[in-house]
């Protein structure tokens, strides 16, 4: 089979990098998902709280995913579901294998890789102690809770304060489960105000800050787990220690981008941000593939997935190869990373997406290019939680740019 | 003289707002750095509420459910009646999104309605 444009991923931001490259002139735009249903992780986001930036009222997950498929739908794509992509060669080759098709391989002119993220694990955590049954990431509780209607457990503690754990505190409390406490190894949490608020406070449910599980109990399943309080260096402090029973641990301790396929291609890498590095295009360093949503940089909010895989979409359908001229981007001082990691010279305006190293209030997020002063923004608060954003002209890009937080803008 | 404590969550400085009442009337906000947040608290401290989203459980369809929510949101207190109806409810597919699921949920005036299609 032949595409112009092959999107991998049914996701959010799938499905807007689809319906972008339609609307950009591609004829037959394709996308391949492993799953039966479209819509990624937002079938299973039943909360509200989606869509404010683009539609301006508060959707559920599954009601935002509905509006981009009905679109998608309209325009004209083609869906592959049930069909897991196992490889990308060099000359823009896809290899999936389908429920239907079996194996097939279709030649695209351009690719966008929208394959979204995965939760760290507990093996990636390495707690000592037996692996009970009781122990999941929050991700698959709330897959449980609300595709199976099926309760994990009775007795709750949660490790990690990010967004997906706070909504499923919330969550099985109200199914009537005892939520017992949400713990954060961080002196801050990972999640939003109104998530601490809405889904914590109102149940009076405890966040532990600067507290972990330092051991987990219980041969097939799980009885309790030993938590303690750390140190600034994050080490946990023994005489702290103290014996909690319960018969589940949600494990909500962060995202990392899915990149099998972008690594098998040999795609450049940012180590920061676990995602490909891409241009203003969101082009990859292979000409022809782009890179969008979560499988690029974790997002917390949707809204920011669409518009982002819509300038990947658009890229895709006008996709020629030509040589561009690129300048980097560049992290500074209080700035973990930058999306994109390189801007092309074309005349069009940029957003810079960034994330702050630390919690500050009334500080100022700075662009400069050869050190002067191209965009600012004072900011009530920076948090890593919180993605940030500049907005930069063309004109005013005459080298490298370097982002950065600071105190006071001079 | 009765005190709370708010959280506002209008914006990401996360003030915490002091609420003094008298027989239920608001005498003194303090600790919000803007008139948004007192105007916050007021609502949570005389009528907070909430929207509620869950499943219910769906008779011969493709899915065993349907994910839901209040149109509106509901009086805080009422959470856990909702919830006691929502679980007692049971659908026959096929179900459309912005079916109401549940008709003025635990006496609140507010419906429950679906928020995506189970064929
Ligand atoms: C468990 C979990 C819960 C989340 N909950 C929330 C939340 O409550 N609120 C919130 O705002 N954000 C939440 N997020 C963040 C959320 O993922 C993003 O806002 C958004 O869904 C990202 O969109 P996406 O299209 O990039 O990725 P996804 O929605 O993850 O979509 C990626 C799609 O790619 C498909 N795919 C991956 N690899 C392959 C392959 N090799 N072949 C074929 N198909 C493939 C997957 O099946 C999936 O359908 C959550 C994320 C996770 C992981
Ligand atoms: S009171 Fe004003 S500044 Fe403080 S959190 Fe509320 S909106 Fe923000």
């Amino acid at each position: 089979m032949k595409a112009d444009v092959a999107v991998i991923g049914a996701g959010p931001a799938g499905l807007a990098a689809a319906i972008a490259a339609k609307e950009n002139g591609a004829k037959r735009v394709v996308v391949l998902d492993r799953e039966a249903y479209k819509g990624g992780i937002l079938p299973q986001c039943i909360h509200n709280g989606f869509g404010l930036h683009i539609f301006g009222e508060e959707l559920t997950g599954p009601e935002y995913a509905a509006r981009y498929i009905d679109m998608a739908d309209n325009a004209g794509v083609t869906f592959m579901m049930e069909t897991m992509v196992l490889s990308i060669d060099e000359h823009k080759v896809i290899t999936a294998v389908g429920k239907d098709v079996g194996i097939t391989t279709i030649e695209a002119k351009a690719i966008v890789l929208a394959m979204g993220c995965r939760e760290r694990s507990s093996g990636a955590l390495m707690l000592p102690g037996d692996r009970p049954a009781g122990v999941m990431s929050a991700g698959t509780a709330q897959r449980f809770v609300n595709m199976e209607g099926y309760m994990p457990g009775k007795d709750v503690v949660i490790l990690g304060s990010g967004d997906i754990g706070l909504i499923m505190a919330r969550r099985m409390t109200l199914e009537g489960a005892n939520v017992k406490m949400v713990l954060e190894l961080m002196p801050y949490s990972g999640g939003l105000t109104r998530n601490i608020v809405q889904c914590l406070d109102d149940f009076d449910i405890p966040l532990k800050l600067s507290h972990t599980v330092v051991k987990m109990h219980g041969k097939q399943r799980l009885t309790g787990v030993t938590i303690a309080k750390v140190d600034e260096n994050l080490n946990p402090i023994e005489s702290t220690s103290e014996f909690v029973s319960c018969d589940t641990l949600l494990l909500s301790v962060g995202l990392i981008p899915e990149n099998e396929l972008a690594m098998g291609l040999n795609i450049q890498m940012d180590s920061v941000t676990g995602g490909a590095v891409v241009d203003s295009d969101m082009q990859t360093s292979m000409d022809g593939v782009f890179a969008c949503g979560n499988a690029l940089q974790v997002h917390d909010l949707v809204d920011f997935v669409t518009e982002e895989a819509s300038r990947a979409g658009k890229a895709a359908a006008q996709y020629k190869k030509i040589a561009k001229l690129f300048v980097n981007t560049i992290a500074g001082s209080g700035v973990r990373y930058v999306v994109p990691q390189k801007l092309v010279r074309d005349g069009i305006d940029k957003t810079l997406f960034f994330r702050a190293t630390k919690v500050t209030r009334g500080w100022y997020t700075i662009a400069r290019c050869r050190g002067k002063i191209i965009a600012s923004r004072k900011r009530v608060m920076c948090a890593p939680g919180e993605m940030e954003n500049l907005v930069i002209k063309d004109a005013d890009i005459s080298g490298g740019v370097t982002v950065t937080i600071e105190e006071t803008k001079t | 003289m009765k005190e709370q404590k708010v959280t506002c969550i209008v914006c990401p400085l996360g003030c915490e707002v002091t609420v003094k009442t008298q027989d239920g009337k608001i005498v003194e906000t303090t600790g919000q750095a803007c008139k948004r947040g007192e105007k916050y608290a007021a609502v949570e401290v005389t009528d907070p509420r909430r929207t509620l989203t869950s499943t219910v459980r769906v008779r011969d369809g493709a899915s065993p459910l349907v994910s839901v929510k209040s149109v509106k949101p509901i009086p805080k207190e009422l959470l856990f009646a909702s919830m006691k109806k929502i679980n007692e409810t049971r659908v026959k597919a096929p179900v459309k999104i912005g079916d109401i699921v549940v008709p003025n949920v635990a006496g609140s005036g507010v419906d429950i309605v679906a928020t995506t299609d189970v064929a």
